[in-house]
């Protein structure tokens, strides 16, 4: 039944686009007129050590190609599949990869142990493959097993371990197959492969051993085990020994106590000796002790003193000899390190590490830190002045402002002259940490800024200077400008402080946009976004003028990026990111202008140009569309209300095409986000397009393509369609209500124990209510009585949210609008349906006693809708 | 096991507000989106209000007080709704209350006049005076594109769209819920028209605190622009109008008394120029009725002839007052308590 297919999987991977594509549409023909065949076929190649290895590396990745997949939909379809063959050829299939495992081409081992693990994933759990362990530890436990089997096997096994659950075996064969691995990682084994296998089957097989390391004796073993190996010989184990330690301490950071002191030597002796890729691994074991410890400190609950997970203070604790380690990481930066971003090294880890210090522990950090900086900042070494500000920034996050702002006040003139420091990399350095400060310690609107009226200018005047120096330096001064106008918004009258220095930084702003002395865009966009914030937090009475001559401008780089050559891909894909940034700056302006009456006529002015910019922008693509542009219109629509409908017509094809993009789901979003504001903007002129509108919305909801996260929204929309229609929703109610109804249904099965789907459930129930709410109230004046018979349905659906616990405050104020708006559309009609009910009394009990005057005001208006229901005669 | 991926370089973090762009576009919408709603609720319950009297007896208080026509100021709803509703000293709240709320509140805000008994003092140079048009006496609100009048009781007389302020879903009036107009109308049904007596609130803005002089100032200039005045229309769908105000010297009291006006009059109201508008009786609003400027002052049978005898409709006070049921009403009496309780 096996096929040859040695040459097809060769000419798939044929560097002519031609043969490839044959050979590739061969393959799918064979696997779908017969998929165990095909299957078959490939593992038969696989397994041929006289087959290339190209050949067999490829079979291996369409074998767990075809028993896996990322998307769930697609997973278990392939789930399926494989259960339903043959069992004979199965096992035929399970055999020659298992035999595979004794060959001597490694690549082909170690692609074996990847098939196996995905088809143990699938038969363990169903109890369909139990001699798999068995044949698995033979391997290991036999005499005169060749060391490349035994290694193969690890790999096997730590790959099987971190598909499955240790549930799905029995406790014996966990222990067994824990036992082999540990096994092979001890001082006694005498093949450093076999360990180093072992050490990183282990890795995978963390989260399996879970009963084990409930166990002290069998934990205590591990541990020595782990930290033994991170003292082995090779760098390979130390380092897969690391990383051992670092994963556990995210999975058993309780249990740790015990053997802090000893990994503590390990870690502390790793960074200041051991090589740079095994020193990187302890660093992160602080780094992500910290991590665990910032989290418990967050949802630490102060009046329930036995909390269930204990926070053991380790960072606290190794304080004194962990920072003076840190510290000294930040001495060994790479000569080039600020230009390449791909860059990480032991100074890069050494200050994220000790950044995220400081926000454990806070004050405590800032002692043992300063002497350093004092010491270096001086200092005629520019790695010292460098390490001296890094280390200085490093801690603006964490300790109290009481406790920094002294410092800062008196550091800032010594870092604004720092700016013109003779190296490149203290610039650099220098310029992030005072957009640190500005982002930390400028916070008008709460009272407390190390900026003031009087060194203002200085700052302002050192951070324009410096903008114009090199591309990574100017790109962190942006960084500055953009938290120094952050901290000005809402701020009162001290935001007019900037207001004389806007002119300036705008111009500066463009003038860095306009730079081609960078190697990539992020310079640019750093500019164009820090101009965002600088439009978006002014003071718009004082700044509207500069603001209403900058449009004409941006307009005109938006015209200009059609005029671009489009050679290459690359090319366009330039193009794409400036358009981007420049309608980015576009969507913020209209916003920022729209939003008060004296200028909002600009916008209107303006938006004939606008739209055909961004038509123009929709045109540069084919079969996406720009998501930034979208978000643009969105808020363009908002701006022009009524008159937006002369751009419909044209507009509306790209508006279909956002709306039927699957893969880039934000663009879909974006979209749905667009049709709610042209419905508002438009009433019922939106009719002509709803149609449409409307199938596509209900595609998006069927698919199971689509990601998730833009069914709430698209619920949200029919709403806003519906109260923009009225009456002429009449036509989509067969088909809207009956999505409405099941996703509802979803809503009541709910997993609540998962906090992202609490969180999904909640989006989702809000969207729902609003979809009915638009519907109620459009069809209020004409068409109540087609509500009728869905009536009960949505009755019960809030009765089902209002005794959820779970269920959040936006929730609760769209369950209690919506149950207003069926007593308001039905009138007497629900007196039947609440009469056995009680449920809505104890909502809006509880929304009356609510310190949130909207919910209040909602549930009034509620209850004086259904009284008025109760009220009617008849 | 490339863990450095999971750190981001914090040195390096490039400026990208897209997620923050999506995030602010998400809530300006959800704020429109909440408003629309909002706007679609409130235009909802004000139409309900609106419902023909047969819907409204379920209300007892509302029952009661048809009932007992004779007893106007007896207060009978429960001591709750009073509580509740004297905490709102806010026209703006006002203009937002529906239903038998909003019946409640409007049923205590007009400022009613006392019987002209004797001549004030600087009556020529402090007091106006207008020939009164017969009618039922009316707040008209305008807000959120409708217009809704309401009797001395509190119930509805008409809902209707207008030219005023937010009175009507129109194109060119702002929907916004700061504009709305609460007047002080009497309707004059034989031309179906509202004549604007007073002014309490003119485009959002409280004319409470303001004296009758700014006030009629007010009244008389802004009416007229809104078109008002205009004769009827799909959007208008009453005329308004103004009454001619005179000083109290000779001159106006002549032009008052005796002077044409385009309604049937119901006697003289003297307003004194320095009064804040007030809720009730005030003796700073004075009425004189005799048979030359009103045809309410003595009953008359089909034919017009004059009875021998006059009815009066007494009230009898919760206190033991007896009053006529005049607008104003005369307290002349007082009923000892046991005379009360055989009735």
């Amino acid at each position: 039944m096996a096929l040859e297919i040695t040459q097809y999987l060769l000419a798939a991977q044929s560097p002519d686009a031609k043969i490839r594509t044959e050979a590739e549409s061969s393959l799918g023909q064979f696997r779908d007129q017969n998929l165990p065949g095909f299957l078959l076929s490939l593992s038969v190649e696989l397994s041929n050590d006289g087959k290339p290895t190209e050949s067999r590396r490829l079979a291996g990745i369409v074998l767990k190609n075809s028993l896996d997949a990322k998307e769930i939909a697609r997973k278990e379809n392939l789930i399926q599949q494989w259960v339903s063959i043959d069992i004979s050829i199965k096992s035929q299939i399970k055999s020659f990869i298992l035999n595979t495992l004794g060959s001597s081409v490694s690549d082909a081992c170690h692609t074996a142990a990847q098939v196996i693990a995905k088809i143990a994933s699938i038969e363990i759990p169903r109890k369909e493959w139990p001699e798999l362990i068995g044949l698995l530890l033979g391997n290991m436990t036999q005499p005169d097993i060749p060391a490349s089997l035994k290694q193969a096997t690890l790999e096997t096994l730590g790959y099987v371990c971190e598909e499955i659950s240790h549930h799905d075996l029995v406790q014996d064969e966990v222990n067994a197959i824990l036992t082999a691995v540990v096994q092979g990682m001890n001082v006694t084994e005498q093949n450093p492969e076999v360990r180093l296998a072992a050490t990183r089957a282990l890795y995978n097989a963390l989260d399996f051993a879970q009963t084990n390391f409930e166990n002290e004796m069998e934990r205590s073993y591990i541990m020595k085990v782990i930290c033994d190996a991170a003292l082995a010989k090779e760098t390979e184990i130390r380092q897969a020994a690391f990383e051992c330690l670092v994963s556990i301490v995210s999975t058993y950071y309780e249990v740790l106590e015990p053997y802090m002191q000893r990994i503590f030597e390990l870690t502390s002796n790793a960074v200041k000796g051991d090589e740079e890729a095994v020193a990187l691994q302890a660093v992160e074991f602080w780094s992500s002790i910290c991590d665990e410890e910032m989290e418990l400190q967050d949802y630490e609950v102060p009046e329930n003193g036995d909390s269930s997970a204990p926070h053991s203070h380790f960072t606290e604790k190794a304080l004194p000899t962990l920072v003076p380690m840190l510290l000294e990481t930040l001495l060994k930066q790479d000569e080039d390190q600020d230009q390449d971003d791909g860059t990480w090294n032991l100074a890069m880890a050494g200050g994220t590490c000790l950044c995220l210090v400081a926000r454990t522990v806070g004050d405590a950090v800032v002692p043992l830190v300063m002497p350093f900086v004092e010491a270096n900042i001086s200092n005629t070494d520019w790695r010292a002045r460098e390490a001296a500000t890094y280390a200085f920034g490093s801690i603006l996050e964490g300790p109290s402002t009481e406790k920094l702002s002294p410092m800062v006040n008196a550091g800032l003139d010594f870092l604004l002259n720092a700016m013109k420091d003779a190296n490149g990399h203290v610039k650099d350095t220098t310029a992030w940490t005072l957009s640190r400060i500005f982002e930390l310690l400028h916070s008008p609107a709460t009272g407390f800024s190390v900026i003031t009226v009087a060194n203002l200018q200085r700052i302002l005047g050192t951070l324009l200077d410096s903008i114009k120096d090199a591309p990574h330096v100017a790109e962190k001064v942006c960084g500055a400008i953009y938290y120094i106008a952050q901290g000005y918004e809402d701020a009162g009258t001290s935001s007019s402080l900037l207001t004389p220095f806007l002119r300036d930084i705008i111009t500066n702003l463009i003038t860095t946009a306009d730079r081609t002395d960078s190697s990539d865009s992020k310079l640019r966009s750093s500019a164009y976004e820090t101009l965002n914030e600088v439009v978006r937090c002014s003071n718009l009475a004082e700044t509207s003028q500069m603001i209403v001559e900058l449009l004409p401008v941006i307009m005109s780089k938006l015209e200009q990026t059609s005029n671009l050559q489009i050679v290459s891909s690359d090319d366009r894909e330039k193009q794409g990111d400036l358009q981007a940034s420049l309608c980015g700056v576009l969507q913020v302006i209209i916003q920022k202008l729209s939003s008060a009456d004296e200028t909002k006529h600009i916008v209107l002015q303006a938006a004939d140009q606008i739209m055909v910019l961004f038509l123009n922008v929709f045109a540069c693509r084919s079969s996406t569309v720009h998501e930034e542009a979208m978000l643009a219109i969105g808020a363009l629509a908002y701006a022009t209300g009524p008159e937006f409908g002369k751009y419909m017509q044209e507009f509306y094809k790209y508006l279909e095409m956002g709306l039927q993009n699957f893969e880039e789901y934000q663009v879909c979003a974006i979209s749905v986000g667009v049709v709610g504001d042209i419905s508002r903007a438009l009433d019922d002129k939106v009719l002509p397009y709803c149609d449409g509108i409307m199938t596509l919305l209900l595609k998006d909801l069927s698919s199971g393509e689509l990601h998730r996260s833009v069914k709430p929204p698209i619920f949200s929309c029919f709403g806003d369609i519906a109260l923009a229609i009225g009456e002429h929703f009449e036509k989509y109610i067969g088909y809207a209500l009956p999505m409405m109804q099941s996703a509802s249904e979803v809503c009541a099965q709910m997993d609540d124990n998962d906090e992202e789907m609490v969180d999904y459930g909640n989006q989702l129930r809000r969207s729902i209510f609003e979809a009915y709410s638009g519907i109620l109230q459009g069809f209020k004046n004409s068409k109540a009585d087609l509500m009728l018979p869905h009536a009960p349905h949505l009755l019960q659906f809030i009765e089902l949210v209002a005794n959820d616990q779970h269920r959040d405050e936006s929730v609760t104020k769209a369950a209690v609008a919506v149950l207003g708006d069926l007593a308001d559309a039905l009138g007497s009609n629900i007196k039947t349906m609440f009469k056995d009910r009680t449920f809505f009394t104890e909502l809006l009990g509880e929304c009356l006693q609510s310190d949130d005057e909207q919910l209040k005001e909602t549930a009034t208006w509620t209850q004086g809708m259904i009284g008025r229901a109760f009220s009617v005669c008849g | 096991m490339a863990t450095h991926e999971l750190r981001r370089p914090f040195k390096r973090p490039a400026i990208s507000d897209q997620q923050r762009r999506r995030e602010i576009s998400l809530q300006r919408q959800a704020q429109n989106r909440r408003d629309a709603q909002h706007q679609a609720r409130c235009l909802a319950s004000t139409i309900l209000t609106l419902q023909p009297a047969q819907y409204e007896p379920a209300e007892p208080d509302l029952q009661l007080q048809s009932e007992t026509e004779l007893i106007p100021e007896l207060e009978i709803e429960s001591q709750e709704h009073r509580r509740d509703l004297r905490d709102i000293d806010d026209v703006r709240q006002a203009s937002r209350l529906k239903g038998v709320e909003a019946r409640q509140w409007f049923a205590k805000q007009l400022m009613l006049p006392e019987w002209m008994i004797d001549v004030p003092e600087r009556l020529n140079t402090d007091w106006y005076v207008f020939a009164r048009p017969a009618g039922k006496r009316c707040f008209v609100v305008s807000s959120n594109g409708t217009t809704i009048s309401r009797l001395r009781n509190g119930s509805m007389l008409h809902r209707f769209p207008s030219a005023l302020p937010s009175g009507a879903r129109t194109s060119k009036s702002s929907h916004s819920g700061q504009s709305y107009c609460i007047l002080d109308c009497i309707f004059h049904e034989p031309d179906q028209t509202y004549y604007v007596i007073d002014m309490v609130c003119w485009a959002g803005m409280s004319l409470y605190e303001c004296t009758t002089e700014f006030r009629f100032f007010w009244l008389n200039s802004k009416l007229v622009e809104t078109g008002a005045c205009d004769a009827p229309s799909s959007y208008h769908k009453f005329r308004f109008s103004t009454v001619p105000i005179y000083n109290c010297d000779q001159e106006g009291l002549n032009a008052a008394y005796t002077g044409p006006v385009p309604y049937v009059k119901d006697g003289l109201l003297f307003c004194n120029k320095h009064a804040h508008y007030q809720s009730g009786n005030t003796p700073l609003i004075l009425v004189w009725k005799d048979e030359n400027c009103s045809q309410y002052v003595i009953d008359t049978d089909s034919k017009g002839q004059v009875p021998n005898k006059q009815q009066v409709v007494l009230e009898l006070l919760f206190d033991g007052k007896l009053a006529t049921s005049d607008d104003p009403p005369v307290i002349f009496g007082c009923l000892n308590e046991d005379f009360i309780q055989e009735v």
